[in-house]
C-alpha cells in the first residue's frame, strides 16, 4: 500500500448532506399525508429538493474531480462504495424475491391443505384449490385476472431490449478505453434509448394488464408479488436511464478520459445489476 | 487543494458547525448525543411500564397507551439509542484506530446522522396523533401492523425506511473507510478488534436493512395499496411477515452485540496489561457468529407450526452460535489470567458485561430449545432473556467505551468515583430489574400485558424498584460525563497504563484532524 493518504480529499463544511436530509424528510412526511388524503405539497416539495441535490451535490462532486482533487486512494472509496451499495440493492430485491419463493412454496400450498395443513384447508377455504398463478384467491373481493401475462410476448421483447443494453454498454466501455469518445457517446446514446424503449415496452404492459387482463394490485398475491417485483426493477431501470443519460451528457462534455472514467463505470455496474435482477424476474415471475 | 486544506485547521463556530460539518469527530459526537437524548427517552417509556407493572390491576395508564409504550420504548432503544451509539464511536474511533485522517466518505457520513434525528422525531410524533402511536409491538407483526394499526402506521413506515436509509449509508461508509484508509502496514490481521467487530456489523447492516425496507414496503403496499403479502385470503400469509422480520432481526441482534465484543476485545487487555489472548480466534468467531446469524431466524417462530424439519434445523443452528460466543468468553477470561488486573469504570463495566451477557447467552440456550421453547415463548423469560444481553450487555461495553475514552475525546478524566457509583448502582439495579424477570416468566406470566394475576405481584414490585433505581442511576452517568466535560482534571495524552493502539498516540483531546500523515505501523 503507497502512503498516499496525506492526499486524501477530505472536503470542507458542506450545506448537501443537511439539505438532502431536510428533502428525504419532507418525502417520508409528506408520503403519509398523501396517502391520507392530504395535499401533496410536502411530498412534491421534498422530491423537488432532493431532485434539485442530486444536481448541485453531485456537480459539485465532479467539479471536485476535473480540478484533480481526488486521489487514486479516493477512487477506491467510490468504487468500494459503489460496490457495496449495489449490494445493499440486491438484498432490497432479495426481500421480494424472497417473498415470492415463499408464497409459492409454502404459504399458497398451505392454504390448499398440502404437508400436515389439511385443517387450515378444510376450516379456512375449503372450496380453495392452490395453483400458481393464483387467479382464484382463497377469499372473495379480490380482483380477479382473466389470464397472466404472456411471458413470450412483451416480457421476451423487454428481455432482448435489456441484454442487448449491456452489450451496447459494454462497446461503449470499450470504446471510451481506446479514446473513441464517439463511438463510445453514440453506443451509449444507444443503450440509453434501449432503456427508454424497456420503459415504454413496461408501461405497454402494465396497461395491458389493468385494462385488458384484469391484473391489478388488488389480484391476490399473483398480482402483488407481480406489481412489486417488475415495478421496483422498473424504478431502477428509470434511475439507470437518467443516469446514464447524465453519463452521455459528462461524455461529450469530455469529462472521461480513456484511465479515468469510474462515474461512467459506476453507471455500468448499476445497470448491469438491473439487468441481471430483470433476468430472475423474467425466469421467476413470468415464465415458471 | 491547499485553499480546502487551510480552511479546516479548526472547526467553524456556533451551529453551523453542526449542520455542515464532514469532521468524523463532530459527527462521532453528535451520535452519541442523540444516542444518549434517545436513551433517557425510550428508559422514561420503560419507567411508564415498570410503573404499571408495579402492582398488579391497571393504575398507571390505559392498557392501549401501555402498548404503545411497550412498543415505542423498544423501538426507540434499538434503533435510536444502541445502535446510533455504536456507530457513533465508530465514527470517533474507527479512523483513529487506523490511522485514516476522516471517513472515507464524509458528506455522506453527515447525511448519514442527521437522517436520524427527522426520522425519530417523526417516530415519536405519532404518539399525539389520532389513534395514537404504534402499539403492535416492536416487531411490528402483520396483521397487527396492518390490518388492525392506528393510522399513524405509515409515518412509523417511512420513519423506519429513514433510520434503514440512515442505517445503510452509514455502514457503507464504514466499511469503505477500514477496507481503504488503512494506514500503511496495518494489515487486516493487525486491526483493533473493534475496527474488526464493526468490518462484520457494517457488513451485517448492508444486508440485511435493505430487507427491513422491503418489509415494511410490503406493510404499506398492503395497508394502502390493496396488496396481499400478509394477508391470507389473497393467498398471501401472516407468517411472511415474520419469516422476512427475522431475517432482518437476528442479524440485527448481532449488529447491537458484536462491536460491543470489540470494545470489551480493547478494554479488558488494557486494565489485564496482558495483550488479547486469542487474537486471530477473535476475528473468527465473530466472522462465524455473522455467517450464522443467517441461518437461526425461525427460532423465533418456534410456536408457529412450523414443519418439523425446520424446527430441528433452526435449534441447531441456532445452538451452534454459543460455540464462537463462547470462544469470546473464554478469550476474555484468559486475557485476565493472570493479568495484573486493576477496576477502573470502564474495566468494571467490562468484567460485569462478560458475567452478565453469559447469563443472557445461558436463557438464550435455553429458548433455543425448541420443545423447551414452547413453554418459555412469549414470555418474561424472554424479556429477562434480551435484555441481559442488551442492557448489562450492548448498553453497558457502551458505558465502558465512554468512560475508556473519554479521556480522548475531552482531554479531561471523569471522576472515578462518580464513574464507580454509575457501576454499581446500574450492576445492582440491572440484576435487580431484570433477574426476577426469570421467575415470573418460567412461572407462565406472559410479555406485553398491563396486568397480571396475583402470585406474580411480589417480583414484578422487585422488578419495578429495581428500574427505578437503574434509571436514576443513569443521571449520575449524565453528571459524571457532564462534569468530565467541563470541569474534569487534564487527561494525558495515554492515561491508560496498560492501553495499546494508535488511538492513544494522539493528543488529548484529539486534535480535530488527526492523521493528514499515515502513521507507519510497524
Amino acid at each position: 500500500m503507497t502512503p498516499s493518504h496525506e492526499n486524501y480529499y477530505v472536503p470542507e463544511q458542506s450545506g448537501w448532506p443537511i439539505l438532502t436530509t431536510m428533502g428525504l424528510a419532507l418525502v417520508g412526511m409528506g408520503a403519509p399525508v398523501l396517502l391520507a388524503g392530504g395535499t401533496p405539497d410536502f411530498f412534491a416539495l421534498g422530491l423537488m429538493i432532493l431532485a434539485f441535490i442530486f444536481f448541485g451535490w453531485f456537480r459539485r462532486v465532479v467539479i471536485e474531480s476535473q480540478k484533480g482533487l481526488y486521489s487514486a486512494q479516493m477512487d477506491v472509496s467510490f468504487r468500494l462504495g459503489m460496490i457495496w451499495f449495489i449490494f445493499s440493492e440486491v438484498m432490497f430485491f432479495a426481500a421480494f424475491f424472497g417473498a415470492l419463493f415463499y408464497v409459492r412454496t409454502f404459504a399458497v400450498p398451505w392454504l390448499g391443505g398440502a404437508g400436515s395443513n389439511a385443517m387450515t384447508g378444510q376450516l379456512l377455504w375449503p372450496d380453495f384449490i392452490a395453483a400458481w398463478p393464483l387467479l382464484d384467491t382463497p377469499a372473495t373481493g379480490f380482483d380477479r385476472p382473466s389470464e397472466i401475462v404472456d411471458p413470450f410476448h412483451l416480457p421476451l421483447l423487454n428481455t432482448i431490449l435489456l441484454v442487448s443494453s449491456s452489450i451496447t454498454l459494454t462497446f461503449a466501455h470499450h470504446c471510451l478505453k481506446q479514446a473513441k469518445r464517439w463511438q463510445a457517446s453514440a453506443w451509449l446514446a444507444f443503450t440509453v434509448a434501449l432503456g427508454i424503449a424497456f420503459l415504454w415496452v413496461q408501461g405497454i404492459e402494465y396497461v395491458e394488464a389493468y385494462t385488458h387482463s384484469g391484473l391489478t394490485l388488488r389480484s391476490g398475491i399473483y398480482g402483488s408479488t407481480f406489481f412489486i417485483l417488475t415495478g421496483f426493477h422498473g424504478i431502477h431501470v428509470t434511475l439507470g436511464t437518467i443516469i446514464l443519460l447524465v453519463m452521455l451528457i459528462r461524455l461529450l462534455r469530455g469529462h472521461f478520459n480513456s484511465e479515468h472514467h469510474f462515474g461512467f463505470e459506476a453507471a455500468a455496474w448499476y445497470w448491469h445489476f438491473v439487468d441481471v435482477v430483470w433476468l430472475g424476474l423474467f425466469f421467476f415471475v413470468y415464465v415458471f | 487543494m491547499t485553499a480546502a486544506v487551510s480552511a479546516h485547521h479548526a472547526p467553524v463556530r456556533g451551529i453551523r458547525r453542526w449542520l455542515y460539518t464532514t469532521n468524523h469527530k463532530d459527527i462521532g459526537t453528535m451520535y452519541l448525543v442523540f444516542s444518549l437524548a434517545m436513551f433517557f427517552i425510550g428508559g422514561s417509556m420503560a419507567l411508564v411500564i415498570r410503573s404499571e407493572l408495579f402492582e398488579p390491576g391497571l393504575q398507571m395508564v390505559e392498557p392501549e397507551f401501555f402498548n404503545q409504550m411497550t412498543t415505542m420504548h423498544g423501538l426507540i432503544m434499538v434503533f435510536g439509542a444502541v445502535m446510533p451509539a455504536f456507530v457513533g464511536l465508530a465514527n470517533w474511533m474507527i479512523p483513529l484506530m487506523i490511522g485514516a485522517p476522516d471517513m472515507a466518505l464524509p458528506r455522506l457520513n453527515n447525511f448519514s446522522f442527521w437522517v436520524l434525528p427527522f426520522a425519530f422525531t417523526m417516530m415519536l410524533s405519532t404518539l399525539l396523533m389520532d389513534g395514537g402511536g404504534p402499539n403492535f409491538g416492536w416487531t411490528f407483526y402483520a396483521p397487527l401492523s396492518t390490518t388492525y394499526a392506528p393510522p399513524s402506521v405509515t409515518y412509523f413506515i417511512f420513519s423506519i425506511h429513514m433510520a434503514g436509509i440512515s442505517s445503510i449509508l452509514g455502514a457503507i461508509n464504514i466499511i469503505v473507510t477500514i477496507m481503504n484508509m488503512r494506514a500503511p502496514g496495518m494489515t487486516y490481521m493487525k486491526m483493533p478488534l473493534f475496527v474488526w467487530t464493526w468490518l462484520i456489523t457494517a457488513f451485517l447492516l448492508v444486508a440485511v436493512m435493505p430487507v427491513l425496507a422491503g418489509t415494511v414496503t410490503m406493510m404499506l403496499t398492503d395497508i394502502h395499496f390493496g396488496t396481499s403479502f400478509f394477508s391470507a385470503g389473497g393467498g398471501g400469509d401472516p407468517l411472511l411477515f415474520q419469516h422476512l422480520f427475522w431475517f432482518f432481526g437476528h442479524p440485527e441482534v448481532y449488529i447491537m452485540i458484536l462491536p460491543a465484543f470489540g470494545i470489551i476485545s480493547q478494554i479488558v487487555p488494557t486494565f489485564s496489561r496482558k495483550p488479547l489472548f486469542g487474537y486471530a480466534s477473535m476475528v473468527y468467531a465473530t466472522a462465524s457468529i455473522a455467517l450464522l446469524s443467517f441461518t437461526v431466524w425461525a427460532h423465533h417462530m418456534f410456536l408457529v407450526g412450523l414443519p418439523l424439519a425446520a424446527e430441528l434445523f433452526f435449534m441447531y443452528a441456532t445452538m451452534l452460535i454459543s460455540v464462537p460466543t463462547g470462544v469470546k468468553v473464554f478469550n476474555w477470561v484468559a486475557t485476565m489470567f493472570k493479568g495484573s488486573i486493576s477496576f477502573e469504570t470502564p474495566m468494571l463495566f467490562s468484567i460485569a458485561f462478560i458475567v452478565l451477557f453469559t447469563i443472557g447467552g445461558f436463557s438464550g440456550l435455553m429458548l433455543a430449545i425448541a420443545p423447551a421453547d414452547f413453554q418459555y415463548h412469549d414470555t418474561y423469560f424472554v424479556v429477562a432473556h434480551f435484555h441481559y444481553v442488551l442492557v448489562p450487555g450492548a448498553i453497558f461495553s457502551i458505558f465502558a467505551a465512554v468512560y475508556y475514552w473519554l479521556p480522548k475525546w475531552t482531554g479531561h478524566m471523569y471522576s472515578e468515583l462518580l464513574g464507580k457509583c454509575h457501576f454499581w448502582c446500574s450492576f445492582i439495579g440491572v440484576n435487580l430489574t431484570f433477574f426476577p424477570m426469570h421467575f415470573v416468566g418460567l412461572a407462565g406470566m406472559p410479555r406485553r400485558v398491563p396486568d397480571y394475576s396475583l402470585q406474580f405481584a411480589d417480583f414484578n414490585m422487585i422488578s419495578s424498584i429495581g428500574a427505578a433505581l437503574f434509571g436514576l442511576s443513569q443521571l449520575i452517568f449524565l453528571v459524571t460525563v457532564v462534569r468530565c466535560v467541563l470541569v474534569g482534571r487534564a487527561a494525558p495524552d495515554s492515561p491508560w497504563e496498560g492501553a495499546q493502539g494508535l488511538e492513544w498516540t494522539v493528543a488529548s483531546p484529539a486534535p480535530y484532524h488527526t492523521f493528514s500523515k499515515p502513521p507507519l505501523v510497524e
